[in-house]
């Protein structure tokens, strides 16, 4: 299947220990400049998020709903856009530039209290335990290996045409179409495993606790996306009404219902935005998987063949490099997952000269191509072959 | 650093809502970017002045988030500075006394040589920094009320909690019937050295003692060195009722260990109160030092040949740490060092700032290590 014939034991071992000369060399720099950097984001991260959910709030000013005399239907849609965006940004870079790399350890080094992986939470409805277990345990060291690495089409997508085809698969693309929607939800049960409780492969009882602590993070997340921030909005309208003498419970359902809407907004941007990222990350055309043969007794080196031949690269921008956590540096987050998300950047002509001296592929494309051809693949794949 | 909190149940209540509104993050997290002294969820404090005490100690004036306690004068206080990225520990006794009318307090930190952070703090930080900091803590201070009649006896650096007690005592006009006798190498190395002479100048019952263990412009013999150290002789010249006083003693190890030695010798040990500050140990730089290795959590000694990894080395001994990778990946191993040094077996690399969290799949132990497992 996958690892590269062309290379011999020896050769693969000397592929690592440049890889390692690659990364220590980086780990050895590591300083002031990248804590200024990390706490620089979450700095920007936060007060984009309080800026959001403001702007969304003076957006109920604008309401046509509101029966204010300033009301107009363009300001009204202006801001809350403007609102809506700003916080799906926030939740953008705090799911993927924070959250995911933070939890890799990556800044770890600082030994900052506030800036852990083992206390770091994410502003999502999966619970930061469950998917370091699930993401930094399972699918990093089981990169792309069928039967071992759940990430693999998360257990309801058919993504290689190695995975032999099944009648289900016809539903392929709605699936693919309803877990970008609904993403963080896919994310946050993704550690459970549904489909093996499905399977009869694991009890429910088995999956109790976890599911438990799952409900804990999803009450609260949605709470205050969909409870708490919506009345605070009507909060302000209510003395508004009442000295103007307007219709209170109106309105108020209507400021409700924005603050609401502008969340959901926000909230989706995020889904699909981490579902497009991600699914670049191993699904595009030409990356390779494993069978539990090839990775028998495999060696340092050798993981770090199966990680550059299994993961894909973005081409793209510093701020779309950040918006994506550094994940268009796919392969060389597999390769160094706790080196620091900004000095990838610095790393990948590296690699990629590495990879080439030793004739091995380097997955990487425009976004339109990688997207596309993971696309492509979902579609095609939900017929047999 | 996080802190304990006493609150109302109302208070409590209120804060539990406004903390939903940022969960995951707290409330807090978005105060600090408006003030960072404001915040709950970790104390800060703003460097307010810096002030060249001597050409190697340095003051710096702090001013304390809204979490902070008042001081007994002689207790110290934690600050956590980060240099190079990382963050470090260290604890120094307050300087200030504890009438200070403005909010803040002051630390005075020593350049010692190869000190890694206490040069990085007397050279490198400046007023408008932000540092985090701890609330005061410790036994080391005089009794609140009660009259003493002390001994002071302090050397270097030292003498910065003692300061603390002299100014408090000044400032709240009990200053009492008191010997100070304090170690120094030459005149100009004493620290607070005009603050001291004035209160002589004001106090009569301040008797100042200057002990200097170096004569400028001359070569310094071992002998010579050894005779300034503390003798009996020594106190009896410069604190004839010392039999009546009771002791407060801040200083390097050694003037302490002689200190306790001779106190416990004369049955007066209760009047003797130390401050001692643990010095760091010098990590080893030979790779493979063999040694015992504590996993605390299991109370289990094991024998290191300092080869092996720690995770290795736990569970051959029939622990079983959480773990993930086994290579360094995941993270899915890291636990706290308490103490001593561990080498990292992928770079070389020597940890031993007590409380970092090590990844024990990818290191081993140099010499004798306690481990949080």
């Amino acid at each position: 299947m996958g690892m590269p014939k062309h290379l011999s034991a020896g050769e693969i071992e000397e592929f690592g220990r440049e890889m390692d000369a690659i990364r220590n060399e980086v780990m050895d720099t590591r300083g002031e400049k990248d804590r200024a950097y990390i706490l620089n984001i979450i700095k920007w991260q936060r007060s984009m998020a309080l800026y959001g959910r403001v702007i969304i709030f003076l957006s109920l000013i604008f309401s046509p709903l509101g029966g204010l005399e300033v009301a107009s239907w363009p300001l009204f849609v202006a801001f809350l856009g403007l609102g809506a965006i700003m916080l799906g940004l926030a939740k953008i870079i705090e799911n993927m530039e924070l959250g995911h790399n933070v939890m890799h350890g990556q800044w770890d080094w600082m030994r900052d209290p506030n800036i852990q992986s083992n206390t770091w939470e994410w502003d999502t409805v999966c619970p930061s335990d469950q998917w370091k277990h699930s993401h930094n345990v399972v699918h990093h060291t089981w990169t792309n290996v069928f039967g071992k690495d759940p990430d693999i089409g998360y257990g309801v997508l058919r993504v290689s045409d190695e995975q032999p085809w099944h009648a289900k698969y016809l539903l392929n693309p709605v699936i693919n179409f309803v877990l970008m929607m609904m993403f963080q939800w896919g994310v946050g049960v993704h550690d459970i495993e549904l489909d093996k409780i499905m399977a009869g492969k694991k009890t429910f009882a088995d999956a109790k606790p976890m599911l438990r602590r799952f409900m804990w993070k999803a009450v609260r997340q949605l709470r205050k996306d969909y409870l708490l921030w919506p009345l605070l909005g009507v909060a302000f309208t209510v003395p508004v009404t009442v000295l103007l003498g307007l219709d209170t419970i109106s309105v108020a359902a209507y400021a409700f219902l924005t603050v609401c809407v502008g969340n959901t907004i926000s909230n989706m941007m995020r889904n699909i935005w981490t579902n497009m990222i991600i699914f670049c990350g191993h699904f595009p055309e030409g990356v390779q998987h494993f069978t539990m043969e090839e990775v028998e007794g495999e060696t340092r080196s050798a993981w770090y063949v199966r990680q550059l031949l299994g993961s894909c690269n973005i081409g793209g921008g510093k701020l779309f490099h950040i918006l994506s956590g550094n994940l268009s540096h796919q392969i060389e987050h597999h390769l160094f997952p706790d080196v620091p998300s900004n000095r990838y950047p610095e790393m990948s002509p590296r690699v990629r000269a590495l990879a080439k001296r030793y004739n091995l592929p380097y997955n990487t494309g425009s976004f339109t191509r990688q997207f596309g051809t993971t696309t492509w693949k979902i579609w095609r794949l939900s017929f047999p072959g | 650093m996080t802190l304990p909190e006493k609150k109302s149940a109302l208070g409590s209540f209120i804060e539990g809502v406004a903390d939903a509104f940022a969960f995951p993050l707290r409330t807090s997290h978005y105060i600090e970017l408006v003030n960072p002294l404001w915040t709950s969820h970790a104390m800060q404090a703003r460097i307010e002045k810096v002030w060249d005490e001597s050409a190697t100690a340095r003051t710096l004036t702090l001013r304390p988030g809204k979490n902070w306690r008042s001081f007994k004068p002689g207790q110290h206080v934690r600050v956590g500075i980060p240099i190079g990225g990382r963050h470090f520990t260290r604890t120094y006794s307050i300087s200030s006394g504890a009438e200070s009318s403005d909010g803040c307090f002051t630390i005075t930190v020593k350049a010692i040589p190869n000190g890694f952070v206490s040069n990085h703090i007397v050279r490198q930080l400046k007023p408008g920094d932000y540092i985090p900091i701890g609330i005061p803590q410790g036994d080391f201070y005089l009794p609140d009320a009660q009259p003493v009649k002390p001994l002071f006896i302090t050397a270097g650096s030292g003498i910065t909690p003692i300061m603390s007690m002299l100014r408090t005592l000044d400032a709240e006009q009990r200053f009492p019937s008191t010997t100070h006798i304090h170690y120094a190498p030459q005149s100009y190395d004493v620290i607070f050295g005009q603050e001291l002479q004035a209160l002589e100048r004001k106090y009569k019952r301040y008797n100042l003692k200057c002990i200097y263990t170096r004569v400028p412009g001359e070569e310094q013999t071992e002998e010579g060195l050894k005779a300034q150290h503390f003798t009996k002789a020594q106190l009896e010249a410069n604190c004839p009722d010392w039999r009546e006083r009771d002791v407060y003693a801040c200083g390097p190890q050694p003037l302490l260990d002689a200190l306790e030695a001779f106190w416990e010798k004369e049955g007066l040990r209760r009047q003797l109160h130390t401050e001692r500050f643990r010095a760091t140990l010098a990590p080893s730089n030979v790779a493979g030092q063999a040694g015992t290795v504590m996993f605390a959590q299991s109370n289990c000694k094991i024998v290191s040949d300092g080869q092996t990894n720690l995770l290795r080395l736990a569970e051959d001994n029939g622990l079983n740490p959480a773990h993930g990778c086994r290579m360094g990946i995941c993270h899915g191993c890291d636990a706290k060092l308490v103490e001593g040094c561990v080498r990292d077996l992928r770079t070389n690399e020597l940890l031993s700032e007590a409380g970092q969290s090590i990844q024990i799949c990818v290191c081993a132990a140099v010499g004798n290590a306690v481990i949080d497992v």
